[in-house]
């Protein structure tokens, strides 16, 4: 099956500045990747070549089998920029109207209205974009990048004007795009979002991948904590097929035991020992 | 093509919502009116003091009226396509207007041409009304016709587009303000050229003339200009032709009819220097 995003070997260099080295990395159909990185790690830059903003320096990137960049390629692409704007003048409607023609979608104001549904804007298309709140005019964002059903969806910092209802939101199309066969690179700060919803996540720093897998794959075990008539007692080398063992061994001790907790790492953990362990 | 024409429609609508036209046809009104008051008052001292001077007072008059608002109508056509253009691509492109037009699938070339459509649309035919109602307002005022309307007209619609198409290559390269002072300047140096003619050719210095010719063709909506305001007043004849012909603001000359072509390939070549520029930018 061809893949949704396929980079290969892709290096960006502006002047001195290394921002992508040598980077390999898939989207599957289907498939929702989440792509974390410090500041000036190469996120950006690596979603942008995706979507032919940038020019790679070396190494090519195919979407949906097509050269990034090329017509056929941004025809069956969607992008949401992390800094993008829609003129301040323009109706939510007029956005989406001109985007469908250009992405050449015939869907017409149906296609709009679900859109628009589909980011919890329903009734908003007539509103000006100098009236809407930036978490509002973010979900637009969204809705102009799923204009003409795009094979592969590019999401930078989709949710970072978003109320927790808004993230919600974002949540459930993601899930959804998943369930229609859509490939999504998401590239975001939130880490908690992220773990929520990627089926894998591609850890970058310096330009280069750092360390990727399923999110539940890079988290650590982090032991066991049993809240007990003596207080709570913390093992961190205890796993979760000892806890029956435990909790036998500590009421034939005649130990009361309230509650058992199986501690895991979180993707915060594994990033910060990806990024901040390799920074020294 | 239809691309391009829906980019073109999108400018035209900013335009429209941001007031850019409502504002210039209110400004371009007082003009006019200003306009139609000193040119009544011109006409009307003319009859008063009539014999007096010996020559033709009415031509003089007319031509000069007209060579003045052939000057305005060009001022205010780069001043319309300069700020309709300045920030196209780099300006859009830093406050994240750009990007989510060009990855679409149109082509980079086909959105420049959109903008190169749309303030074309605008200040072509812009330039063209406010000279072709200065010469109404001249007639009704003194009952004067220009030798050609059709020359300076044309001339002024394809100087105001070569504007564009530089603005257009400056928005690639330039931020901004850098762009806007820019073409003011390429502007001025235009203006700089014809006054150097004028002085070369009261002075009688083949070479100030000669540095002129050559400047005015290289930015030739200065040559359009100087040959659109020779077709005002070619018929005019005696001392009121000659002083006529100095022009306000740079003086008139036959450039020849190789200007046309060259404005239309000059034009083309800056817009695919521009469309060049543009798809080479990463964004």
């Amino acid at each position: 099956m061809t893949a949704a995003l396929s980079a290969r070997g892709l290096s960006k260099r502006y002047g001195k500045t290394t921002a992508l080295d040598a980077v390999d990395l898939e989207v599957a159909p289907g498939e929702l990747v989440g792509l974390l990185g410090p500041n000036g790690a190469g996120k950006s830059t690596l979603v942008k070549i995706a979507c032919g903003l940038v020019s790679p320096t070396a190494g090519a990137a195919q979407v949906n089998g097509a050269t990034a960049g090329s017509r056929p390629a941004r025809a069956s692409t969607g992008y949401l920029a992390e800094l993008f704007r829609f003129p301040s003048w323009a109706r939510a409607e007029e956005v989406l109207a001109l985007h469908q023609r250009l992405a050449r979608s015939d869907g017409g104001a149906t296609e709009r209205e679900q859109l628009l549904a589909r980011v919890g804007l329903t009734g908003e298309g007539g509103r000006r974009m100098e009236t809407m709140s930036k978490g509002m005019q973010q979900r637009l964002g969204i809705a102009q990048a799923l204009i003409g059903d795009p094979r592969l969806v590019l999401l930078d910092e989709p949710t970072s004007a978003l109320d927790p209802g808004g993230r919600r939101t974002v949540r459930e199309v993601l899930v959804g795009l998943r369930e229609q066969g859509v490939g999504v690179l998401l590239n975001s700060h939130l880490l908690s979002e992220i773990e929520l919803v990627c089926d894998r996540v591609v850890i970058i720093d310096g330009g280069r991948v750092v360390t990727e897998g399923r999110p539940q794959d890079l988290t650590a075990p982090g032991g066991v904590e049993i809240e007990t008539s003596d207080g709570v007692r913390r093992l961190p080398d205890a796993r979760r097929e000892d806890v029956p063992r435990i909790v036998r061994e500590l009421v034939a001790d005649g130990t009361e035991v309230y509650g058992v907790q199986v501690v895991t790492g979180t993707l915060e953990d594994a990033y910060l020992a990806a990024v901040v362990g390799r920074d020294g | 093509m239809s691309d391009a024409l829906a980019i073109a429609g999108h400018a035209l609508r900013e335009a429209v919502r941001r007031r850019v036209l409502l504002v210039v046809s209110l400004l371009t009104a007082v003009f006019l009116g200003l306009f139609a008051l000193a040119a009544f008052e011109a006409f009307d001292s003319l009859e008063k003091v009539n014999g007096i001077v010996p020559i033709d007072e009415r031509a003089l008059a007319g031509g000069t009226l007209l060579g003045l608002a052939m000057f305005v109508a060009l001022f205010l056509g780069v001043v319309l396509a300069v700020f309709l253009t300045l920030d196209a691509v780099r300006g859009d492109a830093e406050r994240g207007l750009l990007q989510p037009l060009v990855v679409r699938p149109v082509g980079r070339t086909t959105l420049l041409a959109g903008r190169l459509l749309a303030a074309s649309a605008v200040c072509a035919p812009y330039v063209v009304i406010v000279f072709l109602a200065a010469a109404l307002i001249t007639n009704a005022a003194g009952n004067f016709w220009p030798s050609s309307l059709f020359v300076p007209a044309a001339g002024l619609a394809l100087g105001v587009i070569t504007v564009v198409a530089v603005s257009l290559l400056g928005s690639t390269v330039l931020s901004t303000t850098a762009n806007g002072i820019a073409i003011f300047m390429v502007f001025a140096t235009g203006l700089a050229a014809g006054l150097l003619g004028q002085i070369g050719e009261g002075l009688q210095v083949d070479a100030l003339e000669t540095a002129s010719s050559v400047m005015s063709w290289i930015v030739p909506f200065e040559a359009l200009y100087q040959n659109g305001l020779h077709a005002l007043t070619a018929d005019i004849g005696g001392a009121a032709g000659v002083i006529v012909q100095l022009g306000p603001f740079g003086g008139a000359s036959n450039v020849g009819a190789g200007i046309w072509p060259w404005a239309v390939a000059w034009s083309a070549v800056v817009l695919a220097l521009a469309a060049w520029a543009f798809g080479r930018r990463d964004l």
